[in-house]
């Protein structure tokens, strides 16, 4: 009851975050001094057309009134405009080109969590050790490798040098589109060939997105880690005579794991904006590529889209961090007051 | 200023060194732990080296940045040219000395825009409370949950493509981080017994924040600021990248690397090096921010404490 409440004033906590984000976007886009217009009519069209496109889609009015002409046929139609450079709705387009870049930047997350956390905690338990100068090594150069420039590493060493894995585009294989997450749709279509050749095109991209949060969260587990080992529970519990495995999976763990999680939300977020960067190299058909393309273009309408989707995903996943917090952690009661 | 009779002596100058912060008070300290961890010093010699280019890289380069000789262009990594040179023949390495001092004025502008903002925003909501501090943190929030990127993105489409607008981009993408940190440590502060004690004291404001919440915000922000001179880079590295930032033929590394990206078969020095030099100066932040970290955390503190009194006052 109280995590149902919680989660509809989080949710409810989402409009004025976006009517904020909107606000900032139509803010940019008056201060931009291209004309939408021109680029919707298209380079042949005379003034008048020009003209006539700008009063039907509002461009003369002022910014507020925009935004309101925009929130409304976003409410009554759910409708977010069309996209210029595609020619299509950008509704259609982010529908489109969403999944991909979910696939992509979720991959990288799972990647990032299952051997970062770990990773993480021997480090703490095999403290000094040589495991432990390994992962911190490969942490430190996660979290100092820019994302484009081991992209382009990896891509010509796997790719050009040992011609091992595919660097560029996405899985085209023509199956049947369930979801349009094309792993998911290869297993519905029970095609196992599919979901090969789409795992393997993803090994590249996703392998790259991760390594950043993957250090990243290496780092902060080893240190919540260590700090928990020190702590007096612990070293009760060690003095009990409790097994190793009890005492660090029931006591030490169960506390260190909190940090890492705290900044999943955060992560979550800046595996999307990545997304930017490394489709751009991967020519992988997403969200981010498309919003790059649209921000060259000066493509309002996408620009914007792309921002608000992006921005619902980041609140949610912060929401979702909260809420995992409450089952891993009963002392952490989400909506209740802080102790 | 007329020194006191019997300076260093008087029982004067004994209260004012005991009024100084922790941080300058034990400063000897700080450094001394500092340089106990090899990390540290590692970090510390790369990004010395890296504002010593900075400063120095224009007169130290071999080959002048800008010159075009078609005829030399891709030449492999060799005596004359350590880093080999690019589509336009020229010399990479001279470039990279050259490029240096656009990552770090980047880093420097950034920061100087962004903590400010940062400090003042969050010391308002942390300290006052009530409806300031909603309207601050609702407002960061928007900022927040922007894609960063691509909200520096859109500011550098919108003020036209360049570093400084890159520049500027990112300080306003970067205030929201510190806003949040000053905000939580006023927040913490603001509840100790001793702000308390000085506030039933008749302290004022102003008086609370020079003396108590800044100063326990000192170290946060002092790690928060090398972590983040990292960051910087490689983000004005990646705008330039992606062709937001530095124009041709500005020698910035993002830059380089992305002009280099489609010659990466014939001619992958023209890309990596530049690449690596962004690595080991953002690796040079990170390692120095960490041995920060570690030096002023007063746990691991108390363990050096006592060797360094030993070896201090023997």
């Amino acid at each position: 009851m109280q995590l149902r409440n919680y989660i509809l004033r989080r949710l409810l906590l989402l409009i004025p975050v976006i009517l904020g984000v909107l606000v900032l976007v139509f803010i940019i886009s008056y201060v931009i001094p291209a004309d939408p217009a021109r680029a919707w009519a298209g380079p042949r069209a005379r003034p008048e057309q020009v003209e006539a496109l700008r009063e039907r889609y509002h461009l003369n009015d002022p910014f507020y009134l925009q935004i309101y002409y925009y929130l409304k046929s976003l409410i009554l139609h759910f409708d977010l405009g069309l996209s210029a450079t595609t020619g299509r709705p950008v509704l259609t387009d982010l529908k489109a080109f969403f999944p991909a870049t979910f696939e992509l930047a979720f991959c990288a997350l799972l990647l990032a969590v299952f051997i970062g956390i770990p990773l993480g905690v021997i480090s703490a338990l095999k403290r000094n050790k040589v495991i432990d100068h390994f992962s911190r090594i490969v942490a430190l150069a996660g979290v100092s490798t820019p994302l484009f420039w081991s992209a382009l590493i990896l891509q010509f060493f796997f790719y050009y040098k040992l011609g091992w894995l595919p660097a560029f585009g996405r899985s085209m294989v023509d199956i049947h589109r369930y979801t349009g997450f094309i792993l998911l749709d290869s297993i519905l279509n029970w095609n196992w060939s599919a979901f090969g050749d789409a795992s393997i095109r993803l090994i590249l991209p996703s392998v790259t997105l991760a390594f950043y949060t993957m250090g990243y969260l290496m780092r902060i587990t080893r240190g919540s880690m260590l700090e928990v080992l020190e702590s007096e529970y612990v070293v009760t519990a060690k003095a009990k005579g409790l097994p190793q495995r009890v005492v660090i999976y029931r006591h030490a763990l169960k506390n260190a794991i909190i940090p890492p999680i705290t900044v999943l939300g955060v992560n979550f977020g800046w595996l999307l904006a990545g997304t930017v960067l490394l489709e751009t190299i991967f020519a992988w058909p997403g969200m981010g590529r498309y919003a790059a393309g649209s921000i060259v273009q000066v493509d309002l309408p996408a620009v914007v889209g792309y921002t608000l989707v992006v921005a619902i995903v980041m609140i949610l996943s912060n929401l979702a961090v909260d809420i995992f917090y409450s089952i891993i952690d009963p002392r952490i009661r989400v909506g209740g007051k802080a102790r | 200023m007329r020194l006191p009779e019997g300076f260093p002596f008087t029982s004067r100058y004994r209260i004012l060194k005991k009024r100084l912060h922790p941080i300058t008070k034990e400063f000897g300290l700080t450094l001394y732990v500092l340089r106990k961890s090899t990390l540290a010093v590692v970090g510390a010699f790369l990004v010395t080296s890296f504002i010593f280019l900075a400063i120095f890289g224009s007169l130290l380069a071999p080959y002048d940045p800008y010159d075009v000789k078609i005829e030399e262009r891709f030449i492999v990594p060799s005596k004359a040219h350590w880093f080999g040179t690019d589509k336009l023949g020229r010399d990479v390495l001279s470039r990279m000395m050259w490029g240096a001092r656009y990552s770090i004025r980047a880093g420097l502008v950034v920061l100087a825009l962004a903590v400010p903002t940062g400090v003042i925003l969050g010391g308002i909501a942390g300290l006052f409370g009530g409806w300031r501090d909603e309207v601050i943190m609702r407002f960061t929030d928007v900022f927040l949950a922007f894609p960063s990127l691509i909200l520096a993105m859109s500011f550098s489409a919108a003020l036209g493509p360049s570093l400084f607008n890159a520049m500027i981009a990112l300080s306003i993408v970067w205030w929201p981080m510190y806003t949040r940190l000053i905000r939580g440590q006023a927040l913490s502060v603001r509840e100790t017994a001793y702000v308390e004690a000085a506030r039933s004291r008749g302290a004022s404001n102003w008086y609370l924040v020079r003396r108590h919440i800044l100063p326990n915000c000192l170290s946060p922000i002092l790690v928060t600021l090398t972590l983040d001179m990292g960051w910087i880079i490689t983000a004005t590295a990646a705008l330039s990248f992606l062709g937001f930032g530095a124009q041709p033929p500005i020698p910035e590394w993002g830059r380089m690397v992305s002009d280099g990206r489609i010659f990466m078969l014939q001619a992958w020095w023209v890309s990596v090096c530049p690449g690596l030099g962004i690595v080991m100066t953002v690796l040079g932040f990170n390692l120095l921010g960490d041995g920060i970290r570690d030096a002023l955390d007063p746990k691991l503190r108390r363990v050096t404490e006592v060797k360094w009194k030993q070896r201090t006052f023997s």
